[in-house]
């Protein structure tokens, strides 16, 4: 079954619809988790902390946030393979380009691709930062991540390439959340307008509550 | 009125094609957009020169066999089909352009002709339903509630004129065989092939070069009888639910 999945066009769209759901999902998670910068670095340090040992005394210390990750890389990887092929099978079932071509779709929709793509930079680049600390400017300090995420935004390109990526998360789940909704078989005209509704509301809290710390960084509301 | 035309000329699938330009006059406003195209080729074979050839039959918006991408838009500006279109809807002095349906299961065999036999293969892997053949069945015996009837002879409408696949940016046939699929899969004659139907269309679709799906809505837009995006939603719930099934044989 996984096969048949696979090798159909539907199937493949299925498995983008899942992925994209689950990590919206942890998204909506990371977000609050991120809000709490904002009652100082007691509090964010210890939620980092308690991200630690999330499930003991039933799993050992960092098995439940181990956990998590592979399933992110997992709906990560799966997420942009099926984006990368269904994309390519789109563009060559259209080789040629009508002579008189007009603006199409809207700017959520056509973005999808580039917007993708863009995230997916944005994810390589975000671990290797805050999670790993290798490409961070300041001294990346493990156990410390309020620190962490000032030094990253105190940097001018530390907040332009978070804020362009936000944004572009912004859109993409504006097209994406409602668009998982008809792959998935669950839209319906009777639900359409609540799940437009929907996806601007998720799409829009998102991106504001993830740009709101370097937003409070920038103005010294964090620091 | 008087137009100009920029027609797209391909001697036959081989050869490279052109945008030509040519210039109409005298054209009332109630002539329909083929017409309008009948008196240019008319004029092409006073002069000496080859007709634009283009796909015709019914010209009352009822087979699915006229076609053209006009200005860009599949069957041109108004929701009906190119032989249904008129020519009031264009202005004295318009420079019209007129291509072909372009995508790669539906190749130019010349000039507007394109080849859809993609979509009979595609009916063929399960756009029917298993009936013995004989005199029309009384109509009682089986019961269809109203609202699924409805909804069959909402899809049944699709002419297949292949306008979807013209207007996706994706070259995708999900709209025409969403339209198929779910006006015989809701029906109680359509249900002995329900599984096979939807699963096989599918694959027939994809085989055939067909582009996917990313809910750009261009289809719905460009379609002449308003089979509507849900169709889609509607057929990816068909495929699913039959792909569970079928696993758990
Ligand atoms: C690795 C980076 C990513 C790439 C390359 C990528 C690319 C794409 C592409 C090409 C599509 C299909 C667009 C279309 O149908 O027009 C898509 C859909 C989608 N994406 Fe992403 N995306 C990425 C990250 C994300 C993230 C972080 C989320 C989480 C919110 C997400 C959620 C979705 C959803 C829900 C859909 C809709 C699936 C569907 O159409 O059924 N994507 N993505
Ligand atoms: S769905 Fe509409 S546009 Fe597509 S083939 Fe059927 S009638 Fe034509
Ligand atoms: S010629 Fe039959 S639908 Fe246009």
């Amino acid at each position: 079954m996984a096969r048949t999945v696979w090798d159909s066009s539907v199937g493949k769209k299925t498995v983008m619809a899942v992925s994209g759901v689950i990590m919206l999902l942890y998204l909506v998670a990371h977000v609050i988790g991120n809000l709490k910068i904002f009652f100082g670095p007691d509090e964010f340090n210890h939620y980092g902390h308690w991200l630690r040992t999330v499930g003991e005394p039933f799993m050992h210390y960092e098995w439940t946030l181990w956990l998590i990750r592979v399933v992110l890389v997992v709906a990560v990887v799966a997420h942009a393979t099926s984006a990368y092929q269904l994309s390519r099978r789109d563009l060559k079932a259209r080789p040629t380009k009508y002579v008189h071509s007009k603006p199409r779709a809207s700017y959520a929709t056509r973005t999808m691709r580039w917007g993708g793509v863009i995230l997916g930079l944005f994810i390589v680049w975000h671990v290797l930062d805050l999670t790993t600390g290798t490409v961070h400017s300041g001294g990346f300090q493990e156990g410390h991540p309020y620190q962490n995420v000032v030094d990253t935004f105190s940097t001018w390109y530390g907040n332009v390439i978070y804020i362009v990526a936000m944004l572009a998360l912004g859109l993409h789940i504006r097209h994406g959340f409602w668009s998982a909704a008809q792959t998935l078989g669950v839209g319906s005209r009777a639900r359409d307008r609540a799940l437009k509704t929907v996806a601007n509301v998720l799409a829009l809290l998102l991106t504001a509550g993830f740009i709101a710390v370097p937003v409070g960084v920038m103005t010294g509301v964090v620091s | 009125m008087k137009l100009t035309l920029r027609v797209w000329r391909q001697k036959n699938a081989g050869a490279e094609g052109a945008m030509s330009t040519y210039e109409v006059d005298d054209i009332s406003p109630d002539m329909s957009f083929l017409e309008m195209l009948d008196v240019l080729n008319e004029q092409l074979i006073l002069s000496g020169e080859e007709p634009v050839a283009f796909d015709h039959d019914c010209r009352e918006g009822i087979c699915g066999a006229c076609s053209l991408v006009i200005n860009g838009d599949a069957h041109g500006p108004e929701r009906t089909t190119t032989c249904q279109l008129h020519m009031r809807s264009f202005k004295d002095g318009d420079t019209i352009d007129i291509e072909p349906w372009r995508a790669s299961a539906f190749p130019v065999i010349k000039d507007l002709v394109v080849d859809r036999s993609a979509f009979d293969r595609i009916i063929q892997a399960g756009g029917y339903i298993t009936a013995p053949t004989g005199a029309a069945p009384e109509a009682h015996a089986t019961p269809v509630p109203k609202a699924d009837a409805d909804f069959a002879f909402e899809h049944a409408e699709c002419i297949g004129c292949g306008a979807c696949v013209a207007a996706c940016p994706n070259g995708a046939a999900m709209l025409f065989t969403s339209a198929k699929v779910n006006h015989l899969n809701v029906l109680p004659q359509g249900a002995p092939e329900r599984e096979s139907r939807v699963l096989d269309m599918v694959a027939q679709m994809d085989a055939e070069g067909f582009g996917g799906c990313t809910l750009t809505g261009e289809c719905a837009t460009a379609c002449p009888k308003g089979i509507p995006l849900m169709s889609i939603t509607s057929m990816n719930k068909e495929w699913l639910r039959a792909t569970r099934k079928a696993g758990k044989r």
